[in-house]
């Protein structure tokens, strides 16, 4: 089933680590596996914000291979080694989770290149890479995720979020969503619902040199939006192609820097609720999670089949 | 027990099961009336009132107090606060006035007989699902499967409704005054469906039976799905309905199209009235 939730304000920061922990919690019951969260904060000093993995959660309800932790510390100074070897400046290093990072670096290179590097140490996967993004997913509900990466008070401008049932793949976090869309810095990925020509597309983009690190189908959403992006399709358009090449049935949202985008298959048979005001705009895939951050009586509405909407922060 | 008659498609052998115990026969037997009835249906007073803070309670709780509040004979019930809930209102077997002040989540005022409820927001996904009998007024907009396989009753929407409004109805009367999403009407064996607005792609898909009728724009026709002539009779059905569904909006009766069945359903067809409420 999975819940989707996003929310965006028009021209203000606010404390959307916690609006969006309020509206995924309020999904829990829509997908109990996972977590995610992409949030669009103020950034730092504009340098890149890198978040990233070197292992798995292995508590109890995962599907991932228990590791001894001792081996995270080996793969961390691989990392650091081969952020070195970029050409990038490492200015601030977080340990969050005994698997996962937070690191602020400045490279001015191509971002591929530097994403190759990092990935090439064993298990060891980007979340996200970006100068306001900041990918954070991991097992258990909104509030265990947000209270594990002390999101409640994360400010910013807009965010993205998923909670997780397992369906066609495992429950790990390489599984969960958000999904960055590698190698673009700043834009992530959540979707609700099934692609049936997941393995077509996938090869093909492959082919293209795009990398994939996991069998789960959302992944191939921001994989596909990667590769239009690339070849310089802008992103409401790279959307609206996505409705005719990508078969099965969906409701995604995307987020870049300044803006968030919502995209609906040609038979809506996935949920959307959406509200939108001059100030802000709030969409989740049922209104008890826009109701958590406005209680007071809105008028929302269902986009239709087909539709492709993008707003600006 | 009783027998099926003979007729066309008995002789291709089909339908040649006999019905027995609670056949639709003994069901639609008016003399055996007193054997058919709901165990949780109340007698209400109407001019007896009160109210439910829905803020702090889990739907499961609002739900059993309404039933609570109808077995002490209250007919008038104020649903305060319902801040979306799922499945709010649902297997009302009596006739109730229900008045909900703000929006409901999915699965609204589902499986209901008999009630008439006025919802001042909006509704998510599948209001009144199965409805049999009983009116539902909504201000706003509704999600998707709006009146899905409902049997009876007046369902109505005063703003916009999702994708496959109608799936499966089997009855009853949906109005919408807005627009409507992809697929209405998609399956529907009987009753009719009134949108004043414009509608999505592949309107009234696999209809079986049953009319739907559009005010506006029709993006495209579903599969089985035909224009009919608009009579003189539907005219007038269509004035009486939208009167008192209490839209208000200015229509131009001449203008609206009719979709009815292109495809002749042998099985369906050749069956006695009584029978196609069996097939249904």
């Amino acid at each position: 089933m999975c819940g989707i939730a996003g929310i965006i304000h028009k021209g203000k920061s606010t404390n959307v680590g916690g609006e969006m922990q309020k509206m995924l919690q309020s999904l829990k019951h829509r997908g109990p596996d996972s977590t995610g969260y992409a949030l669009y904060g103020e950034g730092e000093s504009n340098n890149y914000i890198l978040r990233f993995k070197v292992g798995e959660n292995v508590k109890e309800g995962s599907s991932a291979v228990m590791e001894d932790e001792s081996i995270y510390k080996d793969r961390v100074g691989q990392v650091n080694e081969k952020i070195s070897i970029s050409g990038a400046e490492l200015h601030k290093e977080e340990q969050i989770t005994p698997y996962s990072y937070r690191y602020v670096i400045s490279y001015d290179g191509d971002l591929l290149d530097l994403a190759k590097q990092i990935e090439s140490v064993e298990m060891t996967e980007i979340l996200s890479l970006g100068k306001s993004l900041e990918l954070i997913k991991d097992i258990g509900d909104a509030s265990v995720v947000a209270d594990q990466y002390e999101l409640g008070d994360f400010a910013g401008t807009h965010g993205i979020g998923h909670t997780r049932m397992a369906t066609e793949s495992g429950v790990d976090i390489r599984s969960a969503h958000p999904y960055w869309a590698y190698p673009f810095s700043d834009v992530s990925v959540v979707h609700n619902g099934q692609l049936t020509n997941y393995w077509n597309n996938r090869r093909a983009l492959e082919k293209k040199g795009m990398r994939f690190m996991s069998t789960c189908d959302s992944e191939l959403i921001a994989v596909y939006l990667a590769d239009k992006i690339r070849n310089g399709i802008d992103l409401e358009e790279a959307m609206r192609g996505s409705l005719d090449d990508l078969d099965g049935v969906f409701t995604y949202l995307v987020a870049t820097k300044d803006k968030l985008g919502m995209a609906k298959d040609h038979m809506a048979a996935k949920p959307m609720v959406l509200y939108e005001s001059d100030d802000l705009v709030a969409l989740a895939s049922e209104e008890v999670a826009i109701r958590t951050v406005l209680p007071e009586e809105i008028d929302t509405y269902d986009p239709y089949e087909g539709e492709v909407k993008v707003w600006q922060a | 027990m009783a027998s099926i008659k003979k007729h066309k498609s008995t002789e291709m052998g089909l339908h040649d099961e006999v019905l027995t115990g609670r056949t639709q026969q003994v069901f639609f037997n008016p003399e055996e009336g007193e054997n058919f009835f709901y165990h949780d249906a109340h007698k209400v007073d109407f001019n007896k009132r009160t109210e439910i803070d829905a803020n702090n309670l889990e739907c499961i709780d609002i739900n059993r107090k309404i039933n609570e509040l109808m077995a002490k004979g209250y007919g008038t019930i104020v649903i305060k606060n319902p801040g979306s809930k799922h499945s709010i209102g649902v297997g009302i077997l009596n006739k109730l006035n229900l008045i909900i002040e703000g929006s409901l989540g999915y699965f609204g005022i589902g499986s209901v007989d008999g009630p008439v409820v006025r919802i001042s927001g909006r509704v998510g996904w599948s209001c009144a699902e199965n409805m049999m009998a009983g009116k539902v007024v909504v201000e706003k907009n509704a999600g998707s499967c709006f009146g899905a396989a409902i049997r009876g009753g007046d369902l109505i929407c005063k703003g916009s409704v999702g994708a496959r409004s109608g799936i499966d109805m089997k009855g009853g009367t949906i109005i919408v005054g807005g627009d409507a999403g992809a697929f209405t009407g998609f399956m529907m064996q009987r009753g009719r469906i009134v949108i004043l607005g414009d509608v999505g792609p592949n309107l009234g898909d696999s209809l079986y039976d049953g009319t739907i009728f559009v005010g506006g724009s029709i993006k495209s026709l579903g599969a089985d799905a035909v224009e009919a002539e608009l009579t003189d009779l539907d005219i007038a059905w269509l004035k009486r309905k939208i009167k008192v569904s209490e839209i208000d909006k200015k229509i131009d009766y001449k203008k609206i199209t009719k979709i009815v069945s292109g495809k002749k359903l042998w099985n369906y067809d050749n069956l006695e009235p009584t029978e196609r409420k069996g097939a249904i």
